[in-house]
């Protein structure tokens, strides 16, 4: 089901649907597929608006004039934006790391057989998917409890463990190891730990990077966390930054002030081509590597969709 | 004799120590599995089953104790007040409006969801293009990467006021408007539109898996006995498909009572005028608790949400497994 996407399509015009009809599938297909990546390239363009032009006929696909603006604020304001971008990495490479570590080791003992608990944790992950204590009590604990406050714990803690991970991993155990192997380097006097790390982790590879994409993107496109647990500013990450631009327009102008050469002015401030800028900026590093990994997601979420 | 009975004991000891070895091995690997465990359901135990003990708030009349304001204390010195929290909740019309939003809301994506998705995953199957059909398939795929905070962006470049797209439009026209963020009328179709421009992409996806997975002499037998390609589409390829469709029908049902907060929260931007048709159970919860600072009700409409929910899943499930073994959560 999850191996090759292209398989089965037909490749001549035999028993195909007459050349008219074909056309106006392409015509309904190509629009709908346009409209989801329309809106990004607007943003883009806006981006490059002039901000006399967004004045004269607001925000246009044909601007009348283009400009860097947008751009060269963005490299100027510096601080809070490199800081955001820092911040949204570095949580996603933390939290990815330890996430996909916790997923590996979890579901690898939910894949074995002769595991004398399986049942009992399969039970333990599987219910906290349907029931769940609720919003109000989670930020209780997680916040007056756990201290997840204002620190970057706050950013890593509260995606770091997903059950539906762990069933789409052991389902890719299941398909890719053999019992027997497990067998064989057993009685061979290899210990647990080593299986698992020099045996089977190698021969999951496709399974195990498709978690930890899956992972990568929770972590980048996680606001919800932000929103939350941070108040302080110096640990926001890039969409929580881009969300509080919304509400309070001037925020990074009145955050620039701090130990900045340029002095930022509100009123020529760009701030919708500004905004956008920052639109692009998030969405480009998830633009330019998703086509590589949109292979392995797929692969995954076919997995993942029916059991979750 | 003496020589036998030596052996038959040595054999007994050497089959004790040996059944020992083995008790041991068997030991060490169920200790050596459960260290496995043991990161993961840490992590469950203290974000996720710590909090379902906090359900009492829900039966409290929540106060902070600010002598020593722990979690714990907060809880222990709040007083009881049995289920008034409920009954606060009901009596509000707020809640049967986020009630009926948050249903209604989820009917619509089911329903359209599965006809929008299913209809172009047939639709890209028919097309003789391949890779031009592979350029459709990444297009459509996109928004689903990408943060309702982001996708909220792509809204506003068309709907902000003054510099908005169809604002300037509306102007050009010479149609008064009132300004969209205020305007509840629009919102239900955009929301509707929000939710499907971002996962139609991917439940395409999964349908193209399955109609992938058709066996193609089923297609050829039925065009050799001259069936047209509405009736093949009809008699072969939606029968293929129909586990998949009741499977993924009755999951999206047990989760009617939730919603995806970004989309009810980030994509309006959090606009107040518009809470009549943007409120959902889960906007309530945490706007009563970060909002209003109304923990007890927050968590009792939490409580609600989530324990309908589980019964809903319980019931769904068991129904997945009569159709589809293999698809049943547990």
């Amino acid at each position: 089901m999850n191996t090759s996407m292209s398989k089965g399509y037909k490749s001549s015009r035999l028993g195909a649907i007459s050349v008219p009809a074909e056309i106006i599938l392409h015509v309904i297909i190509a629009v709908f597929s346009l409209t989801c990546i329309i809106p990004f390239i607007f943003c883009i363009i806006i981006s490059f608006t002039s901000k006399q032009s967004i004045a004269n006929i607001g925000f246009s696909f044909f601007p009348q004039s283009w400009t860097l603006d947008g751009y060269k604020y963005v490299f100027n304001m510096g601080k809070q934006l490199w800081l955001s971008y820092f911040n949204s990495i570095f949580v996603s490479v933390v939290g990815t790391v330890l996430s996909v570590t916790i997923c590996i080791l979890y579901s690898y003992a939910l894949y074995r057989r002769d595991f004398k608990y399986r049942r009992f944790f399969t039970l333990f992950a599987v219910f906290t998917m349907m029931f769940t204590g609720g919003l109000a009590p989670t930020y209780q604990v997680s916040k007056i409890m756990l201290g997840l406050s204002d620190n970057y714990w706050a950013l890593i803690v509260p995606l770091l463990v997903n059950p539906f991970n762990f069933i789409i991993m052991r389902t890719f155990f299941q398909s890719s190891v053999p019992d027997t192997i497990i067998e064989a380097a057993t009685i061979d006097g290899s210990g647990e730990y080593n299986t698992l790390l020099n045996i089977i982790i190698p021969i999951s590879k496709p399974g195990i990077a498709t978690i930890a994409l899956l992972t990568v993107l929770a972590y980048w496109n996680d606001w919800f966390s932000a929103l939350l647990y941070i108040d302080d500013n110096s640990f926001y990450p890039l969409q929580y930054l881009l969300w509080q631009m919304q509400s309070q327009i001037d925020f990074l102008a009145a955050n620039s002030g701090k130990g900045l050469e340029t002095v930022v002015n509100v009123a020529t401030m760009p701030t919708q081509s500004f905004r956008m800028a920052v639109v692009v900026l998030v969405v480009i590093p998830i633009a330019f590597a998703y086509p590589f990994f949109q292979r392995y997601v797929v692969a995954g979420l076919t997995v993942g969709s029916v059991k979750g | 004799m003496i020589q036998n009975t030596m052996n038959s004991s040595e054999l007994a000891v050497e089959r004790a120590t040996a059944q020992n070895r083995m008790s041991f091995q068997r030991h060490k690997k169920t200790l050596i599995l459960l260290s496995m465990v043991l990161p993961g359901a840490i992590w469950l135990l203290l974000l996720r089953y710590l909090p379902m003990f906090g359900i009492v708030m829900a039966f409290q009349n929540w106060e902070i104790y600010y002598d020593n304001p722990t979690l714990f204390s907060n809880i222990i010195h709040s007083p009881w007040v049995g289920l008034q929290n409920f009954a606060f909740l009901f009596a509000t019309s707020d809640c049967w409006q986020m009630l009926f939003n948050t249903i209604a809301y989820n009917l619509v994506f089911i329903i359209l969801g599965t006809i929008i998705s299913v209809a172009f995953a047939i639709m890209m199957s028919e097309l003789t293009l391949r890779r031009l059909m592979k350029t459709y398939q990444t297009m459509m795929f996109f928004p689903f990467f990408l943060s309702w905070v982001v996708a909220s962006y792509f809204l506003y470049a068309f709907l902000a006021p003054d510099d908005g797209l169809m604002v300037h439009l509306f102007k050009n026209l010479e149609i008064t408007q009132l300004g969209w963020y205020n305007d509840t009328r629009p919102w239900p179709y955009l929301i509707v539109f929000a939710h499907m421009w971002k996962n139609v992409g991917y439940t395409v996806v999964l349908y193209m898996a399955a109609i992938v997975g058709i066996d193609s002499s089923l297609f050829e037998a039925a065009r050799i006995d001259g069936a047209s390609k509405w009736q093949q589409i009809r008699y072969v390829t939606l029968p293929h498909l129909t586990t998949l469709i009741v499977v993924l029908l009755i999951i999206n049902v047990g989760k009617i009572f939730s919603s995806d907060f970004g989309l009810f929260y980030t994509v309006p931007m959090n606009s107040g005028p518009l809470i009549p048709v943007t409120q959902v159970v889960d906007t309530y919860v945490y706007r009563a608790l970060l909002n209003t600072g109304d923990v007890g009700m927050s968590t009792a409409a939490g409580l609600f949400q989530s324990a309908v929910g589980f019964v809903l899943v319980l019931i769904t499930n068991a129904i997945v497994r009569k159709v589809e073994p293999d698809s049943a959560m547990f």
